[in-house]
């Protein structure tokens, strides 16, 4: 049986070598791909996998388990791919939540408007490289702040709160960011995955 | 329930956290505007499908790099005598 992400984090703690190479071969991918698409860039990407690990060698002792070695992992991640994006954008202090949007959430939540069932079931399509293609295309069309939240949350797991922390966003904030996040790619993978037989019209409100 | 209310609560319904008494109301809603079903339905495949995405893998020399890189830090600033590395 594989060990534990647990019982090999303190074995690393302790002074195993071994055991933290497991942990990030364990996570390298995840790391490298998140890093990718957020960034988009493979050379950013690789920069930013590479100081996440390190910074795991380095706080290794400051680990405590509060979130799990992933989510610890991710949170590192999250933070130089955001040192990178700050970067590009030659802005030194401005925070994410300085775009900040109403965290109302009726205010303007994007319409659906393809509406259908899909031609397939999500265990069917993943097996498709096209889908892989589809699925990376449609996030990088989101708004960068949409698609991070989106990416932590739904794609690596973490709960609200936690992408929250990650992202120096409110929890009302990261709540609405999401809802648009997942409206969004609904849109785009229903418009490429849905049954136009089956489309459904929504031309007036039901008040029930 | 309305559409647009339906739509604000969609996370908290999707993710299992809506307030009980609320879920009662959305689901009622849902089952009387097909259009919200499918909608619904929509949303939770469309993170099914990038949750069982697959990760992408490092460039062979890369991840060499890397994990040469770790071990020489790792000797770097948790090595010394006590350890056996």
């Amino acid at each position: 049986m594989e060990p534990s992400d647990s019982e090999l984090v303190r074995r690393a703690q302790a002074g195993e070598l071994d055991a933290f190479e497991v942990l990030a071969a364990r996570y390298e991918r995840r790391v490298y791909s998140l890093a990718l698409r957020i960034l988009r860039q493979e050379q950013d990407a690789e920069d930013v996998t590479q100081q996440t690990f390190l910074s795991a060698v380095e706080n290794l002792d400051g680990f405590r388990g509060q979130a799990s070695f992933a989510t610890w992992l991710f949170r590192i991640a999250t933070h130089a791919a955001l040192k990178v994006i700050r970067k590009r954008k030659g802005l030194k202090t401005v925070s994410l939540e300085a775009a900040t949007e109403g965290t109302d959430p009726g205010s303007s939540i994007p319409h659906p408007e393809f509406i259908a069932d899909w031609r397939q079931s999500p265990e069917q399509l993943v097996q498709s490289r096209e889908i892989q293609r589809l699925l990376d295309g449609a996030l990088a069309r989101l708004d960068e702040k949409h698609r991070l939240v989106f990416l932590l949350r739904d794609v690596e797991g973490l709960s609200v709160k936690e992408t929250a922390e990650a992202l120096g966003l409110t929890e009302a904030n990261t709540k609405v960011r999401l809802l648009r996040a997942r409206l969004q790619l609904r849109e785009q993978l229903t418009r490429a995955l849905g049954d136009p037989d089956t489309r459904l019209t929504r031309d007036h409100d039901h008040v029930h | 329930m309305k559409c647009e209310e339906l739509l604000a609560m969609l996370n908290e319904y999707v993710d299992g956290t809506v307030d009980p008494a609320l879920c009662k109301e959305f689901e009622q809603h849902m089952a009387g505007c097909n259009p919200c079903q499918v909608v619904v339905d929509n949303v939770r495949k469309t993170i099914t499908l990038y949750k069982a995405g697959r990760p992408y893998e490092l460039p062979a020399p890369f991840r060499e790099r890397l994990h040469e890189t770790l071990r020489k830090r790792w000797r770097e600033t948790r090595g010394g005598a006590a350890n056996r590395q």
